[in-house]
């Protein structure tokens, strides 16, 4: 018994020491990513027909987290304990920049991999929707001008905002301001909606009501059970999510334009934004792979036309867009923060 | 005065009757209180185990085409294995096989699987990309993967089982709606006819859905996830949990119970291992985080970061259980192994820890089976990753089981992985089950030894 536990005491000294020397002297042989759970699907159908294809390299390991805890990570510093690509579905922000190089981060190349549509659905059982931005502007703020004067927001019903909207009480489910698609949300939908109601106030323009509105930090699924927990509810999800639970949902017409690929692709739904990740120019050499993988994302058989990601809803960039991304990203160009 | 002393009994009497129906319904009260108590928690257990064995029993058998495939040469256009004679170098051989290997990747394996459907079904009328949805993205990787193992196989026509797609899968198990029109359906018409019509001849079968035990996550071909790199990352964190909390928490346990003063500072001690005990699990994650990844600089997503932070939270366990059972070793045998001339150290290692041991070993499973199931602090270290390969070691990163349950559950394939995140409950709660019967099997045969 005695010796039994002295031995066991003495392995555990020794893993802990093996565990730290071999920390310090590993190298990392695998790409880290993290962020987006827009992007997390694509980057990881990305991540393993890369292995599948250089099986000299390992497969890339896709953390979610959301765009903000994806570039927060991202700018922690460089080294073995960071990761090296950043998803995100926005562009980097000035303070994210001004953070990574603060801990040491310098070089950042943002690499646009394709379009995502923000598509706003509801239970496959309920009326349609036609909304314009100013109705979701006048649904969720929590003050709206009524007659020249901003007043709290009177509205319950949809029909009371506009009568060619269905009679369903008001119920939103939109993402927390941990994911991306927050930002291009308000940035849109709220905010030109706001314009069109005629007000000039930006903070007044997304300050929400809290009543109605239901911020969802999670994935696409916490909103789908969102929608049938309260089935009035509309919510807010990214295309390609949407078009793999059609029998759940019923898209929304923005504008006027019903979201789909081809919409999307030719710039007529409004809601749709770039998706791009950033990569740490310092990890390129240190970590074997990254060049190989930003080219691979962008070859025709992953983002291209009819390649992997768009039958897994991406929508594609043309040909020579990606060809100039990737020149872009050998030569080291940096990405500009907004 | 014989009147009132008889009032006086008979009156007592009354007082004790009318006490003892009061005590009689008090007694009745509490055991129906009691009944209906364990009533409601069996009944919520039992639909617990209700919900997650229908929906995640199905999950373990999977559509399964078996084609007679052929491994067409107008098809694999990489031309013949490179021999290892053919190169004077090693590295040259191995250069020489990475580039097979690509050209491989690169090859079009669905249009085998294409030819074999048609040869199945000749009167068929559907595009190259109906077909295509008809099975996973693995069955392309398996070709190739028997292929590569075996170039021999070159122009020969060969019984292969492959994986429907997941959308197959849910159609042919109707999970999806079966009545809904074309436009919400995930598969086009002409598919889902090929997968019935397969379905009635027996080409496709529900075969047991071994993959979801060997097989690691994948998003690009969803049928054939599986739960095999996330066991191996658990199987890592408890094997960490296993070698750092039991000989440190036994250790201290028997320090503070056998050697230590009793006094001022070994109270405050005791009283914040309690404290540790009660701490919510995720502050140990925010810690793994702040000092092992920031600071110690150990990898990220990595089991051995996960196990040192499972074992901070697993020791308070131990150390508790450990000094209980410590606690209830009789002291007259203390007393007579000093009085016989043992040391302390004798009278506890030869004596006391022996008969401790079973306390010891089910405290150990305990704890072991609380960190198992524990996912909240792994999501701050990192691990709630998509992770498609197989941990060597436990440096390398990983996923665990129930991070993997969390992950499926917000797959977008939801039809799908509604039944995959049951079925990963299953293997967890089985896992957990056993853990238990062990440590029970393992307490009643050493005490019985004693």
């Amino acid at each position: 018994m005695k010796t039994a536990l002295y031995a066991g005491a003495a392995l555990a000294v020794v893993t802990v020491a093996l565990g730290a020397t071999a920390a310090q002297a590993q190298t990392r042989q695998t790409i880290q990513i993290a962020g987006s759970s827009t992007v997390l699907p694509f980057a990881s159908i990305v991540a393993e027909e890369f292995g599948a294809a250089f099986p000299e390299f390992n497969i890339p390991v896709v953390g979610s987290g959301g765009s903000s805890g994806g570039l927060r990570q991202f700018c922690e510093g460089v080294g073995d304990n960071t990761i090296d690509i950043a998803n995100a579905s926005r562009k980097i922000r000035t303070a994210e920049v001004e953070a990574c190089a603060a801990a040491g981060v310098t070089d950042i190349r943002e690499v646009v991999i394709g379009y995502d549509g923000i598509v706003f659905a509801v239970n496959a059982d309920k009326g349609d929707f036609a909304l314009e931005p100013v109705h979701v502007y006048k649904a969720l703020a929590a003050q709206v001008p009524v007659d020249g004067e901003m007043v709290d927001n009177p509205y319950t019903s949809w029909a009371d905002i506009d009568s060619s909207l269905p009679d369903q009480p008001i119920a939103l489910a939109i993402p927390a301001g941990n994911h991306g698609t927050r930002e291009v949300f308000e940035e849109r939908v709220v905010v030109p909606g706001c314009e069109e109601a005629g007000v000039d106030d930006a903070d007044a323009c997304i300050t929400f009501r809290q009543d109605v509105v239901v911020e969802i930090a999670g994935d696409y699924t916490e909103t789908l059970s969102r929608l049938q927990s309260n089935t009035d509810t509309i919510g807010v999800f990214g295309l390609s999510f949407y078009e793999q639970n059609t029998d759940t949902l019923k898209v929304a017409t923005v504008s006027g334009v019903e979201p789909s690929m081809e919409t999307i692709l030719a710039g007529d739904y409004p809601v749709s934004r770039p998706l791009q990740f950033y990569v740490k120019g310092a990890h390129i050499d240190a970590v074997p792979g990254i060049a190989e993988y930003v080219e691979f994302f962008l070859s025709d058989v992953m983002a291209g036309a009819g390649g992997r990601l768009e039958e897994a809803g991406l929508i594609p960039l043309e040909a020579d867009t990606r060809a100039q991304i990737v020149a872009d990203f050998n030569e080291g160009v940096q990405a500009a923060a907004e | 005065m014989s009147d009132m002393s008889q009032s006086a009994a008979l009156d007592r009497r009354e007082r004790v009757r009318n006490g003892l129906s009061r005590r009689h319904r008090g007694e009745a009260i509490f055991r129906g209180i009691g009944i209906a108590a364990i009533a409601i928690a069996l009944a919520l257990v039992g639909t617990l185990f209700w919900q997650v064995l229908s929906k995640g029993l199905p999950a373990f058998t999977q559509a399964t085409l078996h084609l007679d495939v052929t491994f067409d040469e107008d098809v694999i256009t990489a031309g013949p294995a490179p021999l290892r004679s053919d190169y004077a170098s090693a590295a040259q051989y191995e250069a020489a096989f990475l580039d097979w290997r690509r050209a491989l990747a690169g090859i079009n394996w669905a249009a085998l699987i294409e030819q074999a459907v048609r040869a199945e079904m000749p009167e068929l009328d559907a595009e190259a990309s109906d077909i295509r949805r008809l099975v996973d993205n693995n069955a392309g990787l398996t070709l190739r993967q028997m292929y590569q193992d075996d170039p021999a196989l070159l122009n020969q026509t060969l019984n292969v089982a492959l994986l429907g797609s997941a959308d197959t899968d849910n159609w042919l198990k109707g999970t999806i709606d079966r009545s809904l029109p074309d436009a919400r359906q995930q598969l086009s018409a002409v598919t889902r006819a090929i997968a019935d019509r397969f379905a009635a001849d027996g080409v496709i079968s529900m075969d047991f859905a071994w993959h979801i035990f060997t097989n690691t996550d994948s998003r690009t071909a969803p049928a054939s996830a599986g739960l095999a790199g996330a066991f191996v990352g658990s199987l890592y964190m408890m094997l960490v949990v296993v070698v750092l909390a039991v000989p440190i928490g036994v250790a201290s346990a028997i320090y503070l119970e056998e050697f230590a003063p009793k006094n001022r500072f070994t109270d405050l001690i005791e009283v914040n291992i309690n404290n540790l005990a009660a701490v919510p699990s995720i502050v140990f994650g925010l810690l793994g985080a702040a000092v092992f990844i920031n600071y110690f600089r150990l990898p990220i997503s990595a089991p051995i970061v996960g196990g040192l932070v499972l074992t901070l939270m697993t020791l308070p366990t131990i150390i508790i259980a450990t000094r209980s059972s410590l606690r209830q070793v009789s002291p007259s045998l203390r007393q007579a192994a000093l009085g016989l001339g043992a040391s302390r150290t004798q009278m506890v290692f030869h004596h006391v820890l022996p008969l401790t041991l079973p306390g010891i070993l089910t405290a150990t499973i305990i704890g072991v089976a609380q960190a198992l199931g524990e996912t909240a602090p792994l999501l701050l270290i990192g691990m709630n990753a998509f992770v498609a390969n197989i941990p060597g070691t436990p440096l390398d990163q990983s996923s665990a089981l129930p991070v993997q349950i969390y992950l499926w559950q917000g797959n977008e394939n939801r039809n799908f992985f509604e039944a995959r995140t049951s079925a990963a409950i299953l293997v967890l709660l089985g896992l957990m089950i056993t853990l238990n019967a062990i440590a029970i099997f393992l307490r009643t045969r050493l005490e019985r030894n004693k």
